[in-house]
């Protein structure tokens, strides 16, 4: 064996170990105690990847690539450390439309190096394109391409850079012709193999993204970065393929798979299938048929503080009011103050609430709330009947009760939080609007329900001062 | 040369561990591992690190060199946001943390 032969080796081995290192990494992320070695050890598993890379027989532009790593790096870095836990949903968003780009940009140099073949040739000792690699490549391309713009569409709504809907007459009609557009100058790809094509191709895949993206409101969200992320794994097994590297073909069908199924969980959360999600016009506009009767009833905070003293058992309910607010610091600090004075507290957490599943269980989390505080919907709306009072921050949607009594609500069907059922209920909540549906809520209309009209952490804040006032602050 | 059913097969058990691995995760821990999965895919870097290696023509050279840098971004980014989520995971049980004991 001659020294190349030994690298080459190396390079397959430092690949295999990657592979395996990627796999255990993503198991133990899915158990709560040794979630945190989970990501290490993937971080591991790539870093070994891209060392031995380096090594690779042949590899050119080292230094601009070397550039490239070490610029984005930087700033990938930078932007992660910084950013506020509450903003995590587009960061998230944003690196995975990296991930798809990057994969787009392997199918384009790919076919690139197809269309001049013989000349430049992927795989050693094989001067012909390979038809099922172009397959692939082409395949990788298109659905890497819609990750890429759709995340970034994403990461720019969240952001508030854009507004949150963007619908037109025959949008529907318009995406399709795209999306066909692109599948067909994709065939062309194939069938011909020229330059022209190529870059009709590419430019159909990243407007086809974008439009995808437009009409989608901002409580689809999580359900559409979750697609996303399992676009980009997919597109990155296929260009592994293209590539003839196994790595790259595991852990991105690994993550294909595992975020087809989140996907379908967090979908199926909400009631609804991911094509309604993807092509309904749901989240704007759309009133609800019935008519609600009654008032919504303020109350004060002093008065919401005296109920609070004297209730026992106590759900917080908390929504992406709360952290639009920052206000899951305050909450905490709430509670532990209830807790003092030998209440029930617990949080229920709804599948979908926030921006990304489990979203409110982070913001929780990082505010000190241990995890065994914190209830899913199958398990505490059982509790609700026997709960003197029921504090809904910044949750609107996932607790409104028509979702299971007015079958002309765009939202009937989904599960709801069974605040309804609770003696008492007082919701945070900054103003009368509706919730990212637009539908009345007729929880705030019920008679047991007091609206406290404040900022959550304001609000949270005289609570606090008004529990204090009514015993001293002794906490007896 | 991985091809034709080998393949296949490969492509077929990875989304079965993919699926495997992710069915019996806790509410809690989705946004953490969809963050996760999110970097595991960031060994994209990887290939397009070997497409800027073995790029011939200029152009394939400035398309290798995106790919990198998106791919770099990708990896990093996720890293560091999933060890930030990871590192708030903490049970009432151990010490230090209030829980439902301080009365």
């Amino acid at each position: 064996m001659n020294s190349a032969q030994l690298i080459s080796l190396l390079i397959q081995a430092s690949y295999f170990v990657a592979a395996v290192l990627l796999i255990m990494g993503i198991k133990r992320m899915s158990s709560p105690v040794t979630a945190r070695s989970g990501i290490q050890w993937a971080g591991v598993g790539v870093l070994v990847a891209v060392i031995a890379t380096f090594f690779h027989s042949g590899m050119h532009h080292v230094v601009l690539m070397l550039a490239a790593i070490i610029a984005s790096t930087a700033l990938a870095w930078y932007s992660g450390k910084k950013v506020a836990m509450t903003d995590m949903p587009q960061m998230v968003a944003l690196y995975n439309g990296m991930g798809g780009g990057s994969a787009a940009a392997i199918g384009a140099s790919a076919l690139l190096a197809f269309a001049s073949m013989p000349t430049a040739s992927f795989v050693p000792n094989q001067p012909h394109v390979n038809q099922s690699q172009l397959i692939l490549a082409v395949l990788g391309a298109l659905i890497g391409s819609i990750s890429f713009t759709g995340s970034l569409i994403a990461f720019a709504k969240l952001q508030g850079w854009m507004d949150k809907t963007f619908r037109f007459p025959g949008q529907q009609v318009v995406n399709g012709l795209c999306f066909l557009a692109a599948v067909a100058f994709g065939a062309m790809v194939v069938l011909h193999l020229q330059t022209q094509y190529i870059v009709l191709f590419f430019a159909a895949a990243l407007l086809f993204g974008i439009l995808m993206t437009l009409p989608i409101g901002g409580a689809d969200m999580p359900v559409v970065i979750s697609l996303y992320n399992a676009f980009t794994g997919l597109a990155v097994g296929f260009e592994g393929y293209v590539q003839q590297n196994v790595a790259l073909i595991i852990a991105g069908t690994v993550v294909g798979a595992a975020g087809t199924l989140l996907t379908r969980l967090m979908a199926k959360a909400m009631n609804r299938s991911i094509s309604n999600v993807l092509f309904s016009n749901f989240g704007g506009g759309g009133a609800s048929a019935a008519e609600i009767k009654g008032s919504m009833k303020p109350i004060d905070a002093d008065d919401a503080a005296s109920l609070l003293y004297l209730a026992e058992k106590i759900i917080i309910v908390p929504g992406y009011g709360m952290a639009v607010a920052q206000a899951q610091h305050k909450i905490w600090e709430l509670s532990q103050q209830l807790i003092k004075r030998d209440k029930d507290v617990k949080f229920a957490i709804h599948p979908v609430a926030g921006r990304m599943p489990g979203h409110m269980n982070v913001l929780l989390a990082e505010a000190g709330v241990p995890y065994d505080l914190i209830a899913d919907m199958d398990d505490i709306n059982p509790e609700f009947p026997n709960c003197d009072v029921a504090i809904v921050i910044g949750a609107n949607d996932v607790v409104n009760p028509v979702a299971k009594t007015d079958k002309s609500s765009p939202i009937y069907g989904m599960p709801i939080l069974d605040v309804a059922k609770a003696k008492q209920v007082i919701v945070i909540k900054r103003g009368k609007g509706t919730g990212f549906a637009g539908i009345e809520n007729a929880l705030f209309y019920q008679d047991n329900c007091k609206m406290l009209y404040a900022d959550g952490q304001e609000a949270a804040n005289k609570l606090i001062a008004g529990l204090k006032a009514v015993d001293g602050g002794s906490g007896h | 040369m991985i091809d034709g059913f080998l393949a296949l097969y490969l492509f077929m058990l990875a989304a079965f561990t993919g699926h495997e691995i992710i069915s019996r995760v806790p509410v809690i821990l989705h946004t953490p591992l969809m963050s996760g999965s999110n970097f595991v895919h960031g060994i994209v870097l990887v290939g397009a690190m070997v497409a800027l290696g073995e790029a011939t023509t200029p152009l394939q050279m400035w398309i290798g060199a995106i790919g990198v840098f998106l791919g770099a971004g990708n990896a990093a980014g996720g890293y560091v946001v999933t060890e930030r989520m990871l590192e708030m995971f903490k049970s009432s049980k151990k010490p230090g943390s209030t829980s439902q004991g301080a009365k």
